[in-house]
């Protein structure tokens, strides 16, 4: 096969970016006030989080796992915050200090979870969809006891910059975004455990035998998969200025395997594209967009939505055969 | 002579291009117990498959109770009386003995199924081997050996004329086989043909009357087994004349100077189950043999001494120092390279470049920073791309896209970018072209005058006895002979495989 490509290989390769590129052009034709930075940073800020989990969700399905537990971790980490920053659980003297810790705490709780899933899943060989369904269960349980189950509702601008400032008129959360994916791009394709992931993705009794800690890196990538919802979770409150443990990342588990579907990445495990992944969010984004914005109702979209997941695993099953 | 009761005659078998079955016969007489053995890749399961249905055969004639014999399916092949109990029994362990043995022809009344009548069928069933259980338990909660039977009494249920057990004692113990057996000469005595396939070649000597011996995809004798010894059975087996004066046929060559000290040595190496008492020892510059018949626990030992699997007992030294590896990476820090048998299950990342490959093992090693030096990673691919001869369009090209001999010779270099002292070949050469095989042997043989050591696992008796310094030879998990290079010819890794050590008097 060497150097030429087929078409369905070019497919499988490039579907995506140019899915995103006709959407674009469509867009552009028919969509009244399209091409404005508000249309843009409606887009973006409302596609951030699904990116965020999605990255993790990449390296993980890169692995051949599956992390279904990424919602209820965004509602786990969603209701640390608030607790700590609003004085509830200690009282602490600065609000940056506050802040701060409330941040850094609710990410690593996040983290530990992820890290619980990964241990299941390497130590007791339970299968992902099911360890992690563990979480998926009892996460938002586990956050909606913790706060009695009431709405936290907060002003802290301090907090909320995470979801609603803007840095050179860009919002927060989008470079939050863009760095989350280059740095995740780059570990993939640059570092020693990014080779690893994809080994074990592609082959995990190979990649034991060639002496790759397989367990280790396992529950590093759910370890990692549980931060990134974290960190999203955060996101999510900020912008709402109040944190539901019910409806926090409802759903989000689905809409990040999506993504990562629709971006070209093998769903068993061993050829992953963050950059994929990223243009995948986009192009459901934008499908959800301009449905929405010709006036199809948003119960429409969501069929349109799995139309074009079942093309994406259709195309990426036909580049695998080929 | 009574016609058989099944004929298969020149039967062949192509996959894509590729054969599988290119002459191969069996005649299975009614009330036989007939033995089928080769080598891997012989062909014996595509022959078993093709007459179950589960694959079409591409040429040949098969005729069973007199009538040509053409099946689409394994569940015709059942219904027309052929049976089938394979290796890792295919039941449904959660489910009553009762409804296992009555899956697929459930007793019905007024559209419902008839419980009582299907319980008394399957003991009814079970009484014929002498085995009273409760029906109504499920199928998991009994013996591998109990469950066997269940699967017999299920085959002899559906009126089978023919059984077909493949490797039916690998799970078993001496006790429980011994029961097996009993079995298998109650289903003759009743006029039901055994297919009897098995490594164990004792076992054979003990249950059946016939053998049929494959080779290459080829039938290449069939006999009485009360006429052919044990030796005559593995020469046949592997294609060696036992007179045979044997010419250089491998890349080996001479060895350019003797042995080193040891590098490593293991005594009473056990896994509990296929390696049950396993001694050998390699030095520096030499390259140890482990011969023996399939099933006899060579790569059970290559594991075990990789870490791949916990040893149950024994002790290893490695390079002066006790050795206890509990995984493979404890293996590869101490400097050990295993190439494994089946490289597409266990050696390539089917996705991932050449270099990427080639560089697994090594890379935690390269930087500690974790960062992959690009540069550095493709100048050492480069290296032994040139240096090994690999056919590739570079080091970013997909292994997956590269032949079988090329894929192996990147996984050779996997291990040799490491420097190992002590490297593991499970079958180097098996599935390569015949110039490729003749390039890696070569290269084998310059490793090792090099100083590295190398403990080679082969079924090709050429191989073993033109390459090896010195081998060891184990016969079902045991090592029953050590075979230095003065006395190293194939009628004595023949005789040790066959006999253990102790010389037939034919």
């Amino acid at each position: 096969m060497g150097g030429s490509m087929t078409l369905s290989d070019g497919l499988a390769r490039y579907g995506t970016a140019i899915a995103l590129t006709v959407l674009i052009a469509v867009n552009l034709a028919i969509t009244p006030n399209f091409a404005t930075l508000q249309t843009l940073n409606v887009n973006l800020t409302q596609v951030c989080t699904i990116v965020i989990v999605a990255v993790g969700m990449t390296l993980v399905i890169a692995t051949g796992g599956i992390d279904l537990s990424v919602g209820s971790l965004m509602a786990i980490s969603g209701a640390i915050a608030p607790m700590i920053f609003m004085g509830k659980l200690i009282e602490i003297g600065s609000i940056h200090a506050a802040v701060a810790l409330a941040m850094i705490a609710a990410i690593l709780v996040a983290t530990l979870f992820g890290a619980f899933n990964g241990w299941l899943i390497a130590r007791f060989r339970i299968q992902p969809i099911v360890a992690t369904l563990v979480l998926f269960i009892a996460g938002r349980g586990i956050a909606q006891v913790m706060t009695n189950g009431n709405l936290q509702v907060f002003k802290v601008p301090e907090f909320q910059g995470i979801g609603l400032g803007r840095v050179f008129g860009l919002p927060v959360q989008v470079i939050l975004m863009g760095m989350i994916v280059a740095a995740a791009a780059w570990a993939l394709r640059r570092t020693t455990f990014g080779g690893q992931v994809l080994a074990i993705g592609g082959n995990e009794r190979a990649a034991r035998l060639a002496g790759i800690a397989t367990g280790r890196v396992k529950i590093a990538v759910y370890a990692i998969s549980g931060a990134l919802a974290g960190v999203a979770g955060l996101i999510v409150i900020a912008i709402n200025s109040a944190s539901d443990a019910n409806l926090v990342g409802m759903g989000m588990e689905l809409d990040a395997i999506a993504a990562v579907a629709v971006g070209g990445t093998l769903l068993s495990g061993g050829r992953a594209t963050i950059i994929g992944t990223l243009l995948g969010a986009l192009t459901i984004q934008l499908v959800r967009y301009t449905l929405l914005a010709n006036g199809v109702p948003d119960a429409a979209a969501l069929v349109v939505k799995a139309a074009i997941i079942i093309g994406a695993v259709w195309v990426q099953e036909r580049g695998r055969m080929a | 002579m009574p016609p058989p009761l099944l004929s298969m005659q020149s039967v062949t078998k192509t996959f894509g291009g590729i054969s599988a079955l290119t002459e191969a016969s069996l005649q299975v007489a009614a009330g036989e117990v007939h033995a089928l053995i080769g080598q891997n890749g012989a062909g014996k399961s595509t022959l078993i498959k093709v007459l179950t249905g589960y694959h079409r055969k591409t040429t040949g004639d098969i005729s069973f109770e007199d009538r040509p014999f053409d099946v689409v399916s394994p569940r015709a092949a059942q219904d027309a009386g052929i049976s089938t109990i394979y290796q890792e029994i295919n039941l449904v362990p959660q489910r009553s003995v009762t409804e296992n043995i009555c899956l697929g022809r459930e007793a019905r009344r007024y559209g419902l199924l008839n419980w009582s009548a299907m319980r008394t069928e399957a003991q009814r069933l079970l009484a014929q081997f002498n085995l009273t259980l409760d029906v109504d338990r499920p199928l998991s909660q009994f013996s591998t050996a109990t469950q066997q039977m269940v699967a017999i009494a299920r085959a002899v249920g559906f009126s089978a004329r023919l059984v077909i057990m493949d490797e039916p004692t690998s799970s078993l113990d001496d006790r429980e086989a011994q029961v097996l057996f009993s079995v298998i000469r109650g289903l003759r005595d009743k006029g039901v043909s055994v297919l009897f396939v098995s490594h164990r070649l004792d076992e054979l000597y003990q249950v059946c009357d016939r053998v049929t011996i494959m080779r290459d995809g080829c039938t290449v004798r069939m006999a009485n087994m009360a006429e052919i010894t044990k030796l005559e059975l593995v020469s046949t087996m592997l294609g060696r004349d036992v007179a045979r004066a044997a010419g250089r046929t491998t890349g080996f060559g001479m060895a350019a100077h003797a042995p080193g000290a040891t590098i490593l040595q293991a005594s009473g190496l056990s896994d509990g189950h296929h390696a049950r008492h396993v001694d050998i020892a390699v030095a520096r510059g030499e390259i140890v043999g482990l011969a023996g018949l399939l099933g006899a626990g060579r790569s059970e030992t290559a594991r075990l001494v990789f870490g791949d699997t916990a040893a149950k007992a024994g002790q290893m030294t490695f390079a002066d120092s006790p050795y206890k590896p509990a995984q493979p990476m404890d293996a590869i820090r101490a400097g050990i390279g295993f190439c494994t048998e089946d490289r597409k299950v266990e050696g390539i990342i089917p996705d991932m470049s050449v270099a990427d490959n080639m560089m697994l093992a090594l890379r935690p090693a390269l930087g500690r920073s974790g960062i992959v030096d690009k540069t550095r990673s493709r100048a050492i691919s480069q290296r032994f791309i040139t240096q090994l001869g690999i056919k590739c369009t570079g080091p970013d090209q997909k292994i997956r896209e590269l032949s079988g001999g090329n894929q192996q010779k990147v996984l050779l270099a996997r291990w040799l970018a490491m420097s190992p002292r002590l490297l593991i070949l499970d079958e180097p050469t098996r599935g390569i072209d015949v110039g490729a095989k003749d390039e890696i042997q070569k290269l084998i043989r310059s490793l090792a005058d090099e100083g590295l050591a190398v403990l080679m696992i082969s079924s090709e008796l050429e191989e073993v006895v033109e390459g090896a310094n010195r081998v060891f030879v184990l016969r079902e998990g045991l090592s029953v002979a050590e075979i230095a290079k003065v006395d190293l010819t194939e009628d004595a890794v023949l005789a040790a495989m066959a006999d253990g050590g102790q010389h037939d008097p034919v």
